[in-house]
């Protein structure tokens, strides 16, 4: 496990690295600068701001620069936002960011795992007719689609009702977190519907199942510690695709319901050409995601012994 | 025991059909398609993605409007508005105001008439008057006020002999109700209200503009006209929204099949030679592959776009294939290498090398036709997935540019004028789910149909 663990890690590393490389190179290729604005810029002020940021040093003394600086941790400064570092949006505007994507794919992770399980305990009869139905639709509409209908609805809801019942927008407290966290995971919560579904009733013709019902293990026994703890594990190495997936979901969620998430702030950023904010954005999440695959896969391993021996 | 004669005995009958269990030999294809025709959902799921494809073909040049002509006189129009106009005279100043001729008998002002036809052009409204009144405030709501507020204060009138008032406020055609409302010298303001049903109008110069009526039209003022028949209504900006749908569905569809069929094309060819030649190559190849994947992709494909960059006049469409190619070959790259490394195993394959079949031969008679039921299975769910994306990069502005409409940049106009002509919205968020839909269900047919070892377990 230790061993799996490092070697791991170390690729984590390099793929970190080559994301890096990549965004450095695909900015570089940008054509314009970040300088033409609105106001024509003198020659001498190019040079300065060039000098400034470092852009007047050729490409490879710039990667070097880069690469140092992001293996310190540090992701650079903003070109439109006077004197804010990348890092400090990043510390700003990640946390919410990243209480949404937890609230979401825990909304998606319990609810795939619920639904997947009793549409395969009712296989054929109305509960599972209606949840495949649901789920048809949560893998056709797309997730800005649903949190527009969502919001909507609130208005709707919040109109009949006469008073706020939840927040059409913003963000402050739960009651702001609930609904923007349920349209963002409603597309996996469907994705996970359907392989937990397949996965239990690929399980139902199991040995050990047969075996578990012949020695006389109680139905309910079979189904929750044979049957579910067995099916659960392909969910499990889904969830690291699927933090991505709702990671750049945000990006629109966080637009619509006014999130400050850090979604948000790369929209805005490539809008603005905050060339300094979509580098460090773009890498921090590379690095982000390729972290969470990794946890994902070291708790499968630890979960599923068979992994570790491959 | 009797003799028994050879009279007795007679030959059995071989009945050669009775032991047939072999049906006519079908090959790979044909028995997918027996599979696929005797599936409905399958069927289905196929007839709506020709359908669309068929509309996104042929749609844009039969329909009687273009994408992007403006009629600024018809702005987001649901389909079911109605779409008769009254022409009226060209607005001029309301010059010949209604004398005073008599005095409410009571404290509140009477009898609120109005002069000339209400229409979205103005209201023209007047009273009889109060003696004591020292101002007049009109309102207008869209609900029966009855004890409830009056609604938007539309003016202020000083002076008792005050008895008119001309509303031309973003006038629609519906049901207002007007009130006058008199603030007398003791302080105390009383009102009375009326309900006026305002008409849809245009001047005829408008509709000769708009191309409602021909251009030598003799339509008089008083005279009512249709307006062309728009059967999913007008967006924003007055612009049919059938045919934006339809061009929408060309953009969209172009992207979502043509970027599928390059990238795995691309990955076809990268994972079949990775998986024939084996060993340290194929090691590299892959890994190169693994940190392809890992790549933040809606990121990435947006860093793509700006790389590329897009000139005036361009659609966009050009820089986010080439992104999409650039990003998801790696998935079809490594199911093809699992298959080939599969296949090169296979005991056919080493006959056909005895045999003394070159190489490419090899690889493009035997192998890659193998590989094809899976390809195929992964194209068409490849195809959904490209749409979402396009739709989700067009609905945050980093898609095709305007005025080329795509469904996801439609579903972001639509969503910001969602409250009041959901419409806007609705269709395409429609379009995008029904095609998705299609796919997806057309997906799973294919697979249980070519893929023996996929085959789901409904």
């Amino acid at each position: 496990m230790v061993w799996y663990t490092v070697k791991r890690l170390i690729q984590g590393i390099i793929t970190v690295w080559f994301i890096a490389t990549a965004t450095f190179w695909a900015m570089h290729q940008v054509p314009g600068d970040p300088f033409i604005g609105e106001k024509a810029v003198s020659p001498e002020v190019e040079a300065n701001l060039k000098a400034r940021w470092g852009l007047d040093k050729p490409a490879y003394e710039q990667y070097a620069i880069f690469l140092v600086n992001m293996a310190r941790g540090d992701f650079g400064i903003s070109f439109t936002q006077e004197s804010r570092s990348v890092n400090e949006i990043i510390q700003e505007r990640f946390p919410v960011s990243a209480i949404l994507g937890i609230l979401a794919i825990v909304f998606a992770g319990l609810g795939g795992v619920l639904y997947g399980a009793l549409t395969a305990l009712y296989r054929n009869q109305w509960p599972d007719v209606i949840i495949i139905l649901l789920v048809i639709i949560g893998i056709s509409v797309p997730s800005f689609v649903f949190a527009s209908v969502g919001q909507l609805v609130l208005v709707t809801i919040n109109q009949i009702l006469g008073f706020t019942l939840l927040p059409v927008a913003g963000w402050g407290d739960v009651a702001h977190m609930l609904v923007p966290a349920l349209v963002l995971g409603l597309g996996t919560m469907a994705f996970l519907t359907r392989l937990m579904r397949s996965s239990m009733l690929e399980i139902v013709s199991a040995d050990f199942i047969r075996t578990a019902r012949s020695k006389g293990v109680p139905a309910a026994q079979v189904f929750s510690r044979h049957q579910l703890r067995n099916a659960v594990l392909p969910v499990i190495t889904v969830l690291g695709p699927s933090v991505a997936s709702i990671t750049t979901g945000g990006f629109v969620v966080e637009n619509i319901f006014g999130i400050p998430g850090l979604g948000q702030s790369f929209v805005l950023a490539v809008q603005q050409s905050d060339y300094g904010v979509i580098m460090g954005t773009t890498v921090f999440y590379g690095a982000f995601l390729v972290l969470m695959v990794i946890i994902v896969d070291l708790l499968y391993a630890w979960i599923d012994p068979r992994v570790r021996l491959e | 025991m009797s003799d028994i004669g050879t009279y007795s005995f007679k030959r059995a009958q071989v009945e050669l059909d009775r032991e047939e269990l072999s049906r006519p030999s079908l090959s790979y294809w044909q028995d997918a398609w027996m599979r696929i025709r005797t599936n409905r959902r399958t069927l289905a799921s196929l007839i709506v993605v020709v359908a669309m494809v068929v509309i996104a073909a042929v749609g844009p040049s039969i329909w009687r409007f273009e994408y992007d002509t403006q009629d600024l006189n018809q702005t987001s129009k649901p389909p079911w508005a109605s779409r008769t106009m009254t022409v009226v005279e060209p607005y001029s100043p309301w010059l010949d105001r209604p004398e005073v001729t008599a005095w409410s008998s009571t404290s509140t002002p009477a009898d609120i008439q109005v002069v000339g036809l209400p229409s979205i052009e103005y209201v023209r409204l007047t009273w009889l008057p109060v003696r004591s009144a020292v101002k007049y405030f009109v309102f207008r709501t869209i609900v029966d006020p009855e004890d409830g507020p009056l609604g938007l204060p539309l003016g202020t009138l000083v002076g008792a002999s005050s008895n008119t008032y001309e509303d031309r406020i973003d006038l629609e055609a519906r049901t207002y109700w007007y009130s006058v409302a008199a603030t007398l010298t003791d302080g105390t303001t009383t009102a009375t209200t009326t309900a006026i049903e305002v008409r849809a109008a245009t001047t005829l110069a408008q509709a000769i503009e708009s191309k409602w009526v021909e251009p030598d039209s003799d339509l008089q003022p008083g005279e009512t006209l249709k307006t062309p028949w728009h059967p999913f209504g007008t967006d924003y900006l007055g612009r049919d929204m059938l045919a934006r749908l339809m061009k929408g569905a060309q953009i969209s569809l172009f992207i979502g099949i043509v970027a599928p069929l390059l990238f795995i094309l691309l990955g076809v060819v990268y994972g079949s030679f990775a998986g024939f030649i084996g060993g340290k190559v194929d090691a590299l190849l892959m890994r190169f592959a693994d940190f392809v994947v890992a790549l933040p992709f809606l990121l990435f494909m947006i860093l793509f776009k700006l790389v590329f960059g897009i000139g005036a006049g361009e659609s966009g469409i050009l820089p986010m294939l080439v992104a999409l190619v650039l990003l998801s070959w790696p998935a079809a790259a490594r199911l093809v290498r699992g298959q080939i490394l599969q296949i090169r195993e296979e005991g056919y394959i080493d006959a056909s090398r005895l045999l003394g079949t070159k190489t490419p031969r090899l690889i493009l008679r035997h192998m890659i036709p193998n590989t094809m039921g899976v390809i195929l299975v992964s194209f068409t769910f490849a195809v959904p997935s490209t749409i979402f994306t396009e739709a989700f990069l067009s609905f945050i502005g980093m898609g095709v540019e305007p005025p080329i409409p795509s469904w996801g940049s439609m579903c972001n106009d639509g969503r910001k004028t969602m409250e009041t002509t959901p419409h806007e919205l609705i269709f395409p968020a429609i379009f995008i789910s029904i095609t998705v839909l299609a796919f997806n269900i057309l997906g799973d047919g294919l697979r249980d149909a070519l893929d023996a070892r996929m085959r789901s377990t409904e």
